[in-house]
């Protein structure tokens, strides 16, 4: 077969797929990671993996603020909490039992069946997809409906916040109290 | 940039087209900054420990090459060839990961920086949280490294070190919140734009103080260095790290200090700009080469203010320090935030009081009454921040007096 | 934006192969005389006494919740913030109402003793 250059147009490397793949196995590898590690340490830096590749899909749907406010709260504030838990409650090294308890010959199939229901519903949906990009700054239109149609759920938000900071604080410092 | 890539495209080499010729250019920058950045240590330490030493009155590193320029890769040499003890209860998968974690965060920051008008790695709309997600993976690195060591003190020194982290990062966080207010976007290009009237550092002093804080406490540098106390804990969380790991932590940290001065630079400083002269007007190459260069004289600027306090400052009790971050970096930030917000506000061009603005292209801000209202409100509140911090201490002292004072002496002759 | 994105990606990249690259010139040319001595924890040259964990500090774990707290309400103050200018004048109270519901929990647990380090 004659040596056809066109074959290394690099413009039709299609790097979406490759980027999506990417992500999907950092989400759905870390996410397996989490269940099947021994080690509870490792479990929480698979759940770190995992969040990663979530930011990754957000960027690939075009959701760029999403994308990084996903890594600057969960990568930044949550998963730092889950490892503070982590390392507090357990000796380091611990070998840690097997995942898997004693009922795991009912749980197995019950977790098949409805992993086959769920994939047979979400494949029914004609869902409505669009190559539409979001027009114009996707923060600026944020901001608009946060203070404008959406006020409610904002200021919902702020008290929901506060409520679980106090609420935080008074569980905490009960246990300090009482040693 | 663009026309760097335009001038490739036209070129017309077969199978390049604009994707592919914007491709190549990023390869380019990337590898520039991936090479730069780490490489930077060996300037910074030499610069850092001829600066300290002669602010203690010594001379410093002289014997490799000409000034001690040489003493740079001397290190360098030595941690490649040192020995690498890893304890054997050690975690080795983590324990491996967690120095690379740290300089691929300090480095990755360096992608929404603009070096020159037109030469921004990504021109992100959402630069600024992008900043302090990245840098919140070095916190992760921190606490990774500390547990795979399998060291009590590594791991008490790591805990130490990330209190501190999540403390200061919070007024960072608020920051660069009031930065975005006062140019309306979160992109690091439009905020340069948008100091063409002024630069932020004299519309906002306080809160480039809070930023530089903040920003000192978050790279780990004195007056905030627990992560260095010698004294303390022996090494902190990286006890047990030796040879290159302990280097790569020390190449994360200086890298990251290194990029904080790129940010106070851009943010605050004006980036590129050179008062006076619309640098992205002149043609050819001179207008970028021109912005680069003003921009690294800022850039060492601000580095050398931060060998300066290391050289000059001592550090400061852990308590303090935690104190000092939530009881007043955070509700001054927070203040300032509502501040800035109602001054702006209050000045948004073509508005009155109650009109919204049309979204369109960002007009500069920075008439002159903006910039006076702003620096008013700015050091009012820094003042009266300062008048209830020391009317509560006065009163804290005084009533310490007070109880020592009553206290019955005791006959100092014994029975 | 996804083309914003894509040199995050290609330095992501790029920086990858730095430590890696870094740790194999350093594992040839180093040397590798492990004995076990030189492999036991660090403890100041003793040994080490009892298992390797930390006693629990409350105040570890307050200071990490405050933080996600604060966290998430500069995220929503971010877009706040870009959008100021075109949001009529009332919605500033509104953004400072919500500043202050979070002020106050803040204040809540400073009073309360929860931003003390012993």
């Amino acid at each position: 077969m004659p040596f056809d250059p066109a074959m290394f147009d690099p413009s039709q490397i299609p790097l979406v797929e490759i980027v999506f793949w990417a992500m999907t196995v950092c989400t759905i590898g870390g996410a397996l990671g989490v269940v099947t590690s021994r080690n509870l340490f490792h479990s929480a830096l698979y759940l770190i993996l995992s969040f990663f590749g979530v930011s990754g899909y957000y960027v690939l749907l075009n959701a760029g603020f999403l994308a990084v406010v996903q890594l600057f709260v969960y990568v930044g504030a949550i998963a730092v909490l889950v490892l503070f838990a982590i390392m507090f409650s357990r000796r380091m090294m611990a070998a840690g039992q097997s995942q898997a308890n004693q009922q795991w010959w009912v749980a197995g199939p019950v977790v098949i069946v409805l992993f086959v229901m769920l994939l047979a519903v979400v494949g029914s949906i004609s869902w409505p997809v669009t190559e539409a990009e979001p027009s114009g700054d996707v923060v600026n239109q944020l901001g608009l409906a946060f203070l404008g149609s959406y006020l409610i759920p904002f200021e919902v938000v702020g008290v929901l916040l506060s409520v679980a900071l106090i609420g935080a604080i008074i569980l905490a410092r009960e246990k300090t109290a009482e040693e | 940039m663009q026309e760097i890539i335009d001038y490739i495209v036209s070129l017309n080499i077969p199978l390049i087209d604009e994707g592919v010729a914007r491709f190549i250019m990023h390869l380019v920058l990337a590898s520039i900054i991936a090479v730069v950045a780490p490489a930077m240590l060996i300037i910074l330490t030499w610069l850092e420990r001829k600066i300290i030493a002669r602010i203690q009155d010594r001379i410093g590193p002289n014997r490799a090459g000409p000034f001690g320029l040489l003493q740079g890769f001397a290190d360098m040499i030595k941690m490649f060839t040192k020995e690498d003890i890893t304890p054997a209860t050690a975690d080795r998968i983590v324990y491996n990961i967690a120095p690379g974690l740290s300089v691929i965060s300090a480095i990755m920051v360096f992608a929404v920086i603009p070096f020159a008008p037109g030469f921004v790695g990504a021109d992100l709309n959402v630069a600024l949280i992008y900043i302090v997600a990245i840098g919140g993976f070095g916190t992760l690195s921190i606490l990774m490294g500390g547990w795979a060591s399998n060291n009590k003190y590594a791991l008490l020194g790591a805990f130490r070190v990330v209190a501190m982290l999540l403390t200061y990062e919070i007024p960072m966080v608020v920051a660069l919140i009031i930065v975005t207010l006062a140019a309306g976007s979160m992109s690091m290009v439009d905020i340069i734009e948008a100091q063409s009237g002024m630069w932020y550092i004299v519309s906002l002093p306080v809160v480039f103080l809070i930023f530089f804080l903040s920003g000192i406490a978050e790279t780990g540098r004195s007056p905030f260095d627990l992560i260095e106390a010698e004294s303390e804990l022996i090494a902190g969380f990286h006890t047990e790290y030796s040879g290159i790991k302990f280097g790569m932590f020390m190449i994360g940290e200086y890298v990251h200090m290194f990029a904080l001065s790129f940010f106070c630079a851009v943010l605050f400083l004006g980036g590129w700009q050179i008062p006076f002269i619309d640098v992205a007007a002149i043609p050819g190459p001179f207008g970028p080469i021109l912005g680069l260069i003003s921009l690294i004289i800022k850039v060492f600027l601000v580095v050398f203010v931060l060998m300066w306090f290391r050289g000059t400052l001592p550090r400061f009790r852990i308590d303090h320090l935690l104190d000092f971050g939530w009881k007043f970096l955070v509700p001054l930030s927070l203040v300032l935030l509502i501040g800035v917000a109602v001054v702006v506000r209050l000045f948004a061009p073509g508005s009155s009081a109650g009109v919204p603005v049309e979204p369109g292209p960002l007009s500069a801000l920075g008439t002159p009454g903006e910039v006076v209202a702003l620096l008013v409100m700015n050091i009012l509140v820094a003042a009266a921040a300062v008048a209830l911090v020391s009317t509560a201490a006065r009163r804290s002292r005084s009533k310490g007096l007070r109880a020592v004072a009553s206290v019955e002496p005791v006959a100092a002759s014994g029975k | 934006m996804l083309k914003d994105f894509e040199f995050i990606g290609v330095l992501g990249f790029i920086t990858l192969t730095i430590p890696i690259v870094t740790l194999i010139i350093a594992w040839a040319l180093r040397p590798k005389k492990p004995n076990p001595a030189k492999q036991e924890t660090y403890e100041s040259g003793i040994e080490t006494i009892g298992d390797t964990w930390v006693q629990f500090k409350a105040q570890y774990y307050i200071y990490a919740i405050i933080f996600v707290v604060f966290d998430v309400e500069a995220i929503f103050l971010f877009p706040f913030a870009v959008a100021l200018n075109q949001l009529p004048l009332y919605a500033l109270i509104w953004a400072a109402v919500f500043i202050v519901l979070l002020f106050d929990g803040l204040l809540y647990a400073w009073r309360k003793g929860a931003m003390q380090w012993w």
